[in-house]
């Protein structure tokens, strides 16, 4: 820390709420030059909320922010990164058909005589990627041809080429191997050296104890502890993020579980995963629980018929490797994690979008009601009428009809990638009561396979859950039998 | 729905002002006469026809340019049929089935080699011209006169009990049963979430290559009927003509609202669309219109009409 001691960055009792959600409470966070600080908590703690205030994206109700010591007030991103606050996101924002000079001056692009100033552009960014120990990134290269690390490290060199004070890194970890995730933290250690101030958002406890100088852990958006790194045992920091569960409700009768409806044995995709073993049977919900990168959505992807499966066995309903089409036919369904992008046809009906799987052969308005009334009912989807587009539903709303395309078609097993992400309490809750009546009925008990990032969940519907860890699947353990703590030190690698 | 409402009400504002600017023109209201009509709807089969298919494919999220091209191959192929002495009907079945072998065509290249429907579409269309002219020598093909030419002529006076030509009238019969299997069949809601979210009804276990590879051969058939339809107008086979026609198709297919990113089309207000357009041809030419004008009123409709679209759409969040 420097002698004059004034923090690069200083947030001070930032307050933000959504509707009846309170998402930050009172948050401090200060951040000195030259000073890597972690931002930890689970899934929903607040960072990503505290992040986009910070970025201009959102405007908090109460508090304030200093850079330097002079006041700061983003009206919105642009004005935040004109001040110098660089986002780096997991999801790159770079142009993909440019070359990687004119990513790092994409806006600011320095001309002569009205023409683009190339020898300029790439004796700049050269300096720029050499002093971020990449030396060996082409300035001329497509950004396409380029793999994802040196990407990342692309980024950063624009919001350096840019002039940032302070750099945001939001879980930049976690699609990068070992080695190059090992690289990033140089460029890390060697940017805090030359006076950057540097916030590093992650799941990764090992990795930010090991790189960062101070470390910050939110949860149910309140500061709950903070403080220098060194010597800090991994555990107290575990205990700080999941903190005391409260007790949410979580529907669970009495099961059996029966015959294997879904094995895996040393499954293995394109990239991930490595080797996934587990099987499902009727009348058990099996969580899977990693981070994001983990490998998990990718697992179910393959299971379901998506993704390829390059090594391994896969059985579904006493079917090997098959495309969605037959995963439907012999009684599997899944819900994805995209649901904008791949679980509904937003322009089309909430009937449409329930019935997608099961039409027969002729369509009719008034069969389309009849046949979707059940399960709207069941889920309580609320609408105007089954016929209209399913796009004008809430969000809640929306996913149920997701979810209830698996009901319509009577499905036996269910995949599920985190059937209730960004949803409402009440939606979550008609879903947790579909499972457990699913699983529990007497007649063809299902058996459900949930992929999830919020422990409480996991633990309050599921029997038995394994943990992803960069693509390989560990043994799944009884729930009763385990605790938020063990399994978040199993993901993220804090013990071993 | 309200949809074929705001296009039928645009056709019948559009043929009202004609009729109005041909009355002050001639002092008749000959604009609204039986005749005209005919001829209004006689001059909008061919383009209309092939609308029903392009219908099926833009709901899809496809496009098919080569629909002129195909057009002029199913002329010549007929007319080479004919002049070889083969039956009428057997020949006008042989241009139909070129114009569905050429969409099977499109459809395989696109779901096989993964091509975009605007490239694949866009290469058959200077192919499939080739083929044409290949096939004709380049030149027209003549062809002895039968029925198939009275498809769509004006109907003789021992006639006027059909109303209309009997093409006119296939044109309505195959609007009907194009617009029940987008409507009321499973491949209908298949094709719809095809074209409105392709991952989606990938993972919903729709075959998504198969839905395509049907909807452009069956869109090619109706082409293939279109190319009929053009034959009986010139009574030759032509590989040159309907150059560009695919542009006129496609516009009437956007005019009657359907989405060019897919997921939505329209049967009725595709055929709506194109009758806005010939209305505006008959109305300018009896106006005494120059060609050019027609052609920007022409445009200015085909652009204010996807505007009014967006607009409403935004509306509705």
């Amino acid at each position: 820390m420097t002698a004059s001691s004034v923090p690069r960055l200083a947030m001070r009792g930032i307050a933000k709420r959504f509707g009846a959600t309170e998402a930050l409470a009172a948050v401090d966070l200060s951040v000195a030059p030259g000073e890597i600080h972690a931002l930890l908590g689970q899934n929903g703690a607040g960072k990503s909320t505290l992040m986009k205030i910070l970025s201009g994206a959102l405007a908090p109700d109460a508090g304030s922010i200093e850079l330097d010591g002079q006041p700061y007030r983003p009206r919105n991103p642009l004005e935040g990164r004109r001040a110098g606050v660089a986002m780096i996101y997991q999801e790159l924002s770079l142009a993909r058909h440019l070359s990687v000079a004119e990513n790092v001056f994409l806006g600011v692009e320095p001309t002569r005589r009205g023409l683009l100033d190339r020898p300029q552009m790439r004796q700049r960014t050269r300096d720029v990627l050499a002093e971020l120990g990449s030396p060996d990134i082409d300035p001329d290269a497509r950004v396409d041809t380029l793999p994802i690390a040196a990407r990342q490290v692309v980024e950063i060199a624009r919001a350096l080429a840019a002039g940032c004070r302070v750099l945001v890194l939001d879980e930049p970890t976690s699609s990068l191997p070992k080695p190059d995730a090992e690289r990033l933290f140089a460029t890390m250690r060697r940017l805090a050296a030359q006076g950057q101030a540097i916030v590093y958002i992650t799941h990764f406890l090992e990795e930010a104890l090991a790189v960062s100088d101070r470390y910050s852990v939110l949860r149910d958006g309140r500061l709950v502890e903070s403080g220098a790194t060194a010597g800090v045992p991994p555990e107290r920091i575990v205990t700080a993020m999941v903190g005391r569960a409260g007790a949410e409700a979580f529907p669970r009768s009495v099961r059996r579980a029966g015959a294997p409806l879904l094995e895996i044995e040393g499954l293995a995709g394109l990239t991930r995963p490595h080797d996934a073993s587990l099987t499902v049977h009727r009348g058990e919900v099996v969580g899977i629980f990693g981070l994001v990168g983990s490998g998990r959505t990718e697992l179910i992807r393959a299971i379901f018929g998506l993704d390829p499966v390059v090594r391994g066995e896969v059985r579904v309903m006493g079917l090997g490797e098959a495309p969605p089409a037959a995963r439907w036919q012999s009684g599997a369904g899944m819900v994805s994690e995209d649901r904008k992008g791949e679980g509904l046809a937003v322009g089309l009906s909430v009937a449409d979008n329930l019935m997608l799987t099961s039409f027969g052969p002729w369509v009719t308005a008034a069969g389309q009601r009849i046949a979707s009334g059940p399960v709207i009912e069941e889920l309580g989807i609320r609408l105007a009428d089954p016929l209209q587009p399913v796009g004008q539903l809430s969000g809640g709303n929306q996913q149920k009809v997701a979810f209830g395309r698996l009901l319509q078609h009577d499905v036996d097993l269910l995949l599920l990638d985190e059937p209730t992400r960004g949803i409402d309490v009440a939606s979550k809750a008609a879903i947790y009561r579909a499972i457990d009546r699913l699983v529990t009925r007497t007649d063809r008990p299902c058996g459900v396979l949930i992929v999830g990032s919020y422990l409480p969940e996991l633990l309050g519907i599921c029997d038995r859950i394994a943990v992803m860890r960069r693509g390989s699947l560990g043994p799944p353990v009884r729930a009763a039998e385990t605790s938020e703590h063990a399994l978040l030190m199993a993901a993220s690698g804090g013990g071993t | 729905m309200r949809r074929n409402l705001v296009t039928l009400i645009a056709l019948l504002g559009a043929f009202l002002l004609f009729a109005i600017l041909v009355h002050g023109e001639t002092g008749d209201f000959g604009f609204v006469s039986g005749r005209n009509l005919e001829l209004i709807l006689r001059q909008t089969a061919i383009v209309g026809t092939a609308a029903l298919g392009m219908t099926l494919i833009i709901a899809a999220g496809g496009i098919d340019l080569s629909a002129g091209a195909v057009i002029a191959l199913s002329t010549v192929v007929l007319a080479a049929a004919l002049s070889a002495g083969m039956s009428p009907l057997a020949a006008a079945l042989l241009g139909v089935l070129a114009g569905a072998a050429a969409g099977a065509l499109n459809g395989i290249l696109v779901t096989v080699l993964g091509v975009v429907p605007f490239i694949v579409t866009l290469g058959t269309m200077l192919a499939l011209r080739g083929l044409a002219k290949g096939l004709a020598h380049e030149q027209k093909i003549d062809a002895p006169m039968t029925w198939v030419n009275g498809a769509l002529a004006a109907l003789r006076p021992e006639d006027r009990w059909m109303l209309f030509p009997p093409g006119v009238w296939l044109t309505g019969v195959l609007a009907v049963l194009v617009g029940v299997t987008l409507n009321y069949t499973r491949f209908g809601r298949h094709l719809l979430a095809v074209g409105s979210n392709e991952a989606a009804a990938r993972l919903a276990g729709v075959q998504v290559g198969r839905v395509k590879r049907r909807v452009y051969l069956l869109g090619g058939a109706l082409v293939g009927v279109a190319g009929v339809f053009q034959f009986a107008r010139l009574s030759v086979g032509d590989p040159t003509v309907a150059t560009g026609l695919e542009l006129d198709i496609i516009a009437a297919v956007v005019i009657g609202g359907a989405s060019l990113a897919g997921g939505e089309g329209w049967v009725l207000g595709s055929l709506l669309g194109a009758l806005i357009m010939t209305v505006i041809r008959a109305g300018g030419s009896q106006l005494g219109w120059s060609n050019w004008v027609q052609e920007i009123v022409t445009g200015v409709i085909i652009v204010t009409a996807v505007a009014i679209d967006r607009i409403r759409h935004r509306r509705q969040g």
